[in-house]
């Protein structure tokens, strides 16, 4: 690749953007984000396209958690991190500081790297969320449960012990019991940060099939240091490198054919 | 020495290999300081232990032989009389229970501030350092407290003074225990909560408070069996009653204020009663804990 193609790839460029894909259900414009006066994020520009998987991908460090965090506000809860710029959500910025976080947060879920079950029965964890926002009846949040737990492929393995501690289940099924959990609230994005992480070979198997399956009702982005994860499990791949990113693109030319050096670089394990 | 992996090849060989005997006098010295320092410790531990046994036995030896029906169904009475201990067991009760009743919430309400929004603001530091010094304020202070405070505006002493002073005793104890059990708990699981989209008081409601339960029940238990126990702030507040009152507006009789005044008596049935009431709060405290716990352990 000539010096001259690849200044005209610099990431934000239009050309990324033009590629034939649907509407973005989030559009990130030129965000910063500073944890105090150390800036994380450097002029991110990025969509994620409706009822897509996008996966994030970059050394440790590159800023990709962060863009999640942002997404869904998480940052707040701190103070001294800061973003600047625009997310832009059915045209509103949700980083404004008159959002209603609460409700943001119902509509972009999010799933950590650690399973985090709550010290309650594994209905209770499901409830927990639901009744944030909604009054169900209990036959409607029974409904709901089960609903919940079929599509993260764990009602066949919980529906006996509903009554249970959420403790008491693997880790594997503590994860998926993390995104019912997330789902049940019906959310429109998915946020998940390193879900398998933490798993065995087979639950990360089955959180992957599950997240190939939740792609048809939920936009989705997934940060993974796991490259074939990402390539498994991803229609677009960003490449994140010291805030920046590098470049985004179709999950299947990111892998063969990356435009930019450093994104080569990174998937053939030459550093990161 | 010889099948050192491909890795270490480049570096310089060692002067000279490993000395058999040096590596088994050092093993062997290892295993003496091992023994010496262990014997030590069972050492300490005995003699904790001898106190703790020498004090229960002196207390059970005591006691039981003072124990029948009348101590539980009489109240106290003059010397000679045959009298009881009801009207300071039911007065102990009512001000340790009506104490831990008032200083709990006001406790758990401080270490949930501390813990959860005063995070390295100078009033959090500031309320924390004058919580941990009542923690350990002479709690005859606690007593003169309340009767500047209370007993002299009201004119009087009162059982309800004396549930106040033991409430000032209750709130340090759970404030400290309520925050170090909120901080046991990984930012993870509030970071959960609110990514469902809880407002703060729910996460710490609904989630923090469960995960933390066990600890901020066994500070409770702790703040209990300590002012079930307290006598100098009594002293100062509801004086003690030698007749049978449930007024709280009145002086009211308590266990440890009854066994301060009887146990420095002359006459020997007062001493024997002092004795027993020593043991049925010991027992009293003793039998709340194992409660307590085996419930919690039930539900988990």
């Amino acid at each position: 690749m000539s010096v001259t193609a690849r200044q005209a790839d610099q990431p934000g460029s239009a050309s990324a953007a033009a590629m034939p894909q649907p509407a973005a259900r989030i559009a990130i414009r030129n965000l910063d984000f500073f944890y105090g006066s150390n800036q994380a994020l450097k002029h991110i520009t990025l969509d994620l396209p409706e009822r897509q998987v996008t996966g994030m991908i970059g050394p440790s460090g590159c800023g990709k958690s962060t863009l999640l965090r942002v997404l869904n506000r998480m940052y707040d809860l701190y103070p001294g991190q800061r973003a600047a710029g625009e997310v832009l959500m059915d045209g509103e910025n949700i980083l404004d500081a008159d959002v209603d976080i609460n409700r943001l947060r119902s509509r972009i879920g999010m799933v950590f790297q650690k399973p985090t079950p709550f010290p309650m029965s594994v209905y209770d964890n499901i409830a927990f969320g639901v009744k944030l926002h909604e009054r169900l009846s209990k036959s409607d949040m029974d409904e709901r449960v089960e609903w919940s737990l079929a599509r993260a492929a764990l009602w066949g393995e919980v529906k006996d012990r509903l009554s249970g501690p959420a403790m008491g289940l693997s880790g594997g099924q503590q994860q998926r019991l993390c995104i019912a959990r997330t789902i049940a609230v019906r959310p429109e994005v998915i946020l998940l940060d390193e879900p398998t992480s933490a798993l065995d070979p087979i639950s990360t198997l089955k959180v992957e099939e599950l997240i190939d399956e939740l792609k048809r009702d939920f936009t989705i982005a997934v940060v993974t240091h796991n490259m074939q994860q990402a390539a498994r499990c991803a229609d677009r791949v960003a490449f994140f490198y010291l805030g920046e990113m590098v470049e985004v693109g179709d999950a299947v030319q990111m892998f063969t054919a990356p435009k930019q050096r450093r994104t080569q670089e990174y998937i053939t394990g030459r550093f990161g | 020495m010889s099948d050192m992996p491909m890795a270490t090849a480049g570096t310089p060989r060692p002067a000279h290999d490993r000395d058999a005997n040096v590596a088994v006098r050092l093993g062997r010295r290892r295993r003496r300081i091992d023994r010496v320092l262990a014997g030590f410790c069972w050492l300490a531990m005995l003699i904790a232990l001898a106190a703790l046994a020498s004090i229960l036995v002196t207390l059970v030896w005591n006691g039981l032989g003072g124990m029948r029906l009348s101590v539980l169904t009489e109240v106290t009475k003059p010397p000679g009389s045959h009298g009881g201990l009801l009207n300071a067991i039911v007065g102990s009760l009512m001000q340790s229970a009506i104490g831990t009743l008032i200083g709990t919430p006001i406790g758990l309400l401080v270490g949930t501030y501390l813990s959860e929004y005063a995070a390295g603001s100078a009033l959090g530091n500031a309320v924390r350092f004058v919580s941990d010094v009542l923690l350990s304020a002479p709690s005859i202070l606690i007593g003169l407290f309340i009767y500047v405070l209370v007993v002299e505006p009201s004119g009087g002493f009162s059982g309800i003074a004396g549930c106040l002073a033991l409430a000032v005793l209750v709130i340090p104890i759970v404030v400290r225990t309520t925050e170090d059990m909120l901080r046991l708990i990984p930012t993870s699981l509030r970071e959960a909560a609110m990514a469902l989209g809880a407002p703060k008081w729910k996460t710490i409601v609904f989630v923090c408070y469960r995960a933390a339960r066990d600890g901020i029940v066994t500070g409770i238990l702790l703040a209990i069996a300590r002012v079930a126990g307290e006598t100098a702030p009594l002293l100062f507040t509801s004086l003690g009653n030698l007749n049978w009152s449930l007024d709280l507006t009145k002086p009211m009789s308590s266990l440890p204020v009854t066994i301060y005044q009887y146990a420095g008596s002359a006459f020997e049935d007062w001493v024997q009663l002092a004795w027993v009431g020593a043991l049925l709060i010991t027992a009293g405290v003793l039998a709340l804990n194992i409660l307590a716990r085996s419930a919690l352990r039930r539900r988990t």
